[in-house]
């Protein structure tokens, strides 16, 4: 069994309102030198697969992750 | 008969179907699990919602059960399908039309009456429309994120652009024009009870498909 770690950001110069509400909100409670926030997705999948990665790159691409807005990138974790 | 397609969170099914019989037609439903549309659709509507509670991306798992490959393959032999709110996303997410619908830029769900522009006249569903619709919107995911050269702008909000989409684009077609996606609800807006009929006529167009 495989633990692999897919993580699907808001794509660089895409908007990403939800990130932009938590940076405010940070700024408001007094933390500062804040340049940026963006949020993203983390799945993780428990594979049995002889080849995990092409497999979850191939999850991403069919369903995961949309790739007009979303970039996504598959780790093994150890 | 129009088919309206149901999936797992689908709230808005009720809506369509009145609506088309306010047209004068006849509605059915469909569900997500099926592998074919009913017999004798001559049109589809992919209702409002939250189909499967909007895990992943709004429309993103719907796009991918089985009654849509049923619907892609009536839309490619030139059928009509007119996605609503919810619709919009599952077509997008399905392909069958260019873009995505991404969070609103305020972060807020806005549910009001906006006017619309009719852009393009040349699609079944707007032949018979006038130049404007008043008609209710109600949604947190609803900006539209594409290339607008690209796509077929059919409906916009005009300046006001209350959501943040491109263009200011509140419905888009595909190529043929047989396939249309919009955030407002025209099924809310067929009885003068809620302050507006002008969403009829995209029914009608459905009703005579």
């Amino acid at each position: 069994m495989t633990r692999v770690i897919v993580t699907v950001m808001p794509r660089e110069g895409v908007l990403d309102p939800q990130g932009q509400a938590v940076q405010g909100a940070l700024g408001r409670l007094g933390f500062s030198g804040i340049h940026d926030v963006r949020l993203g997705r983390r799945i993780e999948l428990e594979l049995d697969d002889p080849d995990p990665l092409g497999t979850a790159r191939a999850m991403c691409e069919r369903l995961l992750a949309n790739a007009l807005i979303e970039d996504f990138s598959v780790a093994i974790e150890e | 008969m129009v088919a309206v397609v149901r999936f797992p969170g689908s709230l808005d099914h009720e809506s369509a179907v009145r609506a088309v019989r306010a047209a004068g037609g006849e509605a059915t439903y469909a569900w997500h699990a099926d592998h074919e549309l009913p017999d004798g659709t001559g049109a589809v509507i992919i209702p409002g919602g939250f189909s499967y509670g909007d895990h992943l991306r709004p429309g993103a798992i719907a796009s991918r059960s089985p009654i849509m490959d049923a619907v892609r393959r009536h839309a490619e032999a030139g059928g009509l399908v007119l996605g609503i709110c919810n619709g919009f996303q599952v077509l997008c997410e399905a392909g069958l039309l260019p873009g995505v619908l991404r969070t609103n830029a305020t972060t807020a769900f806005v549910c009001r009456q906006v006017e619309l522009e009719v852009l393009d006249h040349d699609t079944p569903f707007t032949r018979g429309l006038g130049s404007a619709l008043s008609v209710p919107i109600k949604n947190h995911d609803g900006a539209w994120f594409g290339n607008p050269q690209r796509a077929r702008i059919v409906l916009s909000y005009g300046a006001e652009n209350p959501l943040g989409s491109v263009a200011s684009a509140a419905g888009v077609a595909n190529t043929a024009g047989n396939v249309l996606g919009l955030m407002p609800h025209p099924e809310e807006a067929v009885d003068p009870l809620l302050g507006s009929t002008d969403g009829l006529g995209l029914f009608t167009a459905l009703v005579h498909a």
